[in-house]
């Protein structure tokens, strides 16, 4: 192993990485070999510089977190782990993630928390297109606004955005929950508003609580947004199609 | 996949670097596009005067072709830049057809310099000392080849009309026909590139009286498949992706210049980046910046 993890003096089992003199490989080779009991939980990712595939993989329940712009598919597939993200955040982050917490502190390029199947996902900033896209179980809180095509055929979690939605918002769409504060440009097809009643407000005050910001904004400021559930049931007219 | 990338200077305090800080960008993203690279620099002009970028075989002599022609050669490795009265631009093409056969011109313009060859990007800019340019702005283009052969000819940027530069990540559907209307309109494409028909379709645009701007506008609706597009003009420099936004881009302004990435990593080494404003274009909305104004 060539890491080069410098322990801090003030905080035990405080490990930096920097990579510019690290590669991403071993970094996350390193964290791959956290056994459950580790007690290696503090670490810092100096110098990413929009490398990408920062800390995909984790497996442990650590607290990350990476100075600065990340590239693709940081932190993806992640389960159990903490990840604070000091910066931009390319496409695909938190692809796949299982469960745990990711925090963009900035902006997130497309396909954010894409196919994740849970944990929570926070973007301070916006999100560009496909946001959520075929989610199976996450919760996503933007604080910003989202691209086109987001929750696109999500299936299971939820997803929050406290400014704009793009067009064709949760098209295909199975039981993803959808709240948007702002203005939609558009709904995709077989996604429709419905109504807000108190288990729904009830559901999205939880996941503003989640994300730190409940109290922060009026639930009652939220329209929502889910499947029509006309495209996904069998429908015995439709027999001879099959 | 490829990779684009792009600059445009602000600042004239770093007009000096633009080579060097081009070369850099250019370098990361090898890995979206080692089949070829291209890039076309702004640098200086002299009134009355445009620069012919020739290309010509490996060994080609061009100070020899400069001395038969009377005018000023600037030679860098399989090409150069013969500078010529505006007046004269004409002559010295049929002269170099007639008596040089073997040598292209692949761009013209007062301030536009065009270098593209098959290759390691990174390999390819040091062949053509990339980083010893100096100039207002720049763009460039690593090619990871799809829809027509891995020729120099295929490479990026395209050029089409004087100081006109454009180069491509994606592919265009409906290139053929496109290709066949503009022709009609009596533009020369040399290739069978869809990323050409692309560059002809903006100079035929600007032809026809619409700025940069404008001619990007037009081509969301004439231009179908998916594109994210840096064009180059003698004094601007415009963006533009396709409306379902396939092609990653990401941008970086400060008050020093522009940049341009497919990804973050091209910009990363860019002076004043951590403070810069990071931003996705959005989807379908044109970008253009531009010094005149």
């Amino acid at each position: 192993m060539t890491l080069s993890v410098k322990p801090a003096g003030d905080a035990a089992g405080l490990q930096l990485v920097d990579l510019s003199t690290s590669s991403v490989r071993e970094l996350n080779a390193a964290l791959h070999a956290l056994g459950p009991d580790t007690n290696q939980t503090l670490w810092k990712v100096a110098h990413p510089n929009g490398r990408h595939a920062i800390a995909a993989g984790l497996d442990a329940a650590i607290d990350i977190e990476i100075d600065g712009p990340v590239g693709y598919y940081c932190a993806g597939m992640n389960k159990h782990g903490r990840v604070v993200i000091n910066g931009n955040a390319g496409v695909g982050v938190g692809e796949n993630m299982m469960s745990g917490f990711i925090h963009v502190k900035g902006d997130a390029s497309q396909s954010a928390g894409a196919t994740a199947h849970g944990g929570l996902l926070v973007i301070d900033g916006n999100a560009s297109a496909r946001c959520g896209i075929s989610m199976k179980g996450i919760d996503i809180v933007v604080k910003g606004s989202v691209g086109h095509l987001s929750a696109f055929m999500g299936q299971a979690g939820s997803l929050v955005v406290l400014g704009d939605a793009g067009e064709a918002l949760g098209d295909s769409l199975y039981e993803a929950k959808l709240f948007v504060r702002g203005k939609v440009a558009g709904l995709g097809a077989d996604c429709i508003e419905k109504e807000i009643r108190d288990e729904h407000k009830a559901l999205l005050a939880s996941k503003l609580d989640a994300a730190g910001i409940l109290g922060e904004v009026d639930i009652g400021e939220f329209r929502r947004y889910g499947s029509a559930r006309t495209l996904y049931h069998f429908h015995v007219d439709n027999v001879s199609s099959y | 996949m490829c990779g684009i990338v792009g600059l445009f200077i602000k600042d004239p305090k770093l007009e000096p670097q633009l080579g060097a800080l081009l070369a850099e960008m250019l370098d990361v993203m090898c890995d979206r596009g080692p089949d070829s690279a291209g890039f076309a620099v702004y640098g200086s002009g002299k009134d009355g005067t445009v620069k012919l970028t020739l290309r010509g075989p490996a060994g080609t002599d061009f100070a020899a072709i400069g001395a038969a022609l009377g005018h000023e050669v600037a030679p860098r490795d399989t090409h150069a830049v013969l500078t010529v009265p505006a007046a004269a631009e004409a002559d010295v093409r049929t002269a170099l057809k007639s008596r040089f056969p073997a040598i292209d011109v692949i761009s013209t313009g007062a301030r536009m310099e065009l270098y593209k060859e098959v290759g390691l990007p990174a390999d390819v800019a040091k062949r053509f000392k990339l980083e010893t340019m100096s100039g207002t702005h720049a763009i460039g283009h690593t090619r990871m080849a799809t829809e027509s052969a891995v020729t120099t000819d295929g490479a990026h940027p395209f050029s089409t009309g004087a100081d006109q530069c454009l180069v491509h990540n994606g592919s265009l559907s409906n290139h053929a026909g496109l290709r066949r209307r503009l022709e009609r309109e009596g533009l020369h494409l040399a290739t069978e590139n869809d990323s050409e028909v692309a560059a002809a379709y903006l100079t035929y645009r600007m032809r026809e009286g619409d700025t940069l701007g404008e001619a990007l506008e037009h081509s969301l609706g004439d231009l179908d498949g998916f594109y994210t597009f840096v064009v180059g003009t003698e004094s601007g420099f415009g963006v533009l992706r396709d409306p379902i936004a396939c092609k990653p881009a990401v941008m970086a302004e400060t008050d020093q210049y522009v940049a341009f990435g497919s990804e973050y990593r091209a910009l990363a080494g860019l002076p004043g980046i951590e403070n810069a404003r990071v931003f996705e274009p959005e989807p379908a909305k044109v970008y253009f910046w531009d010094r005149a104004a």
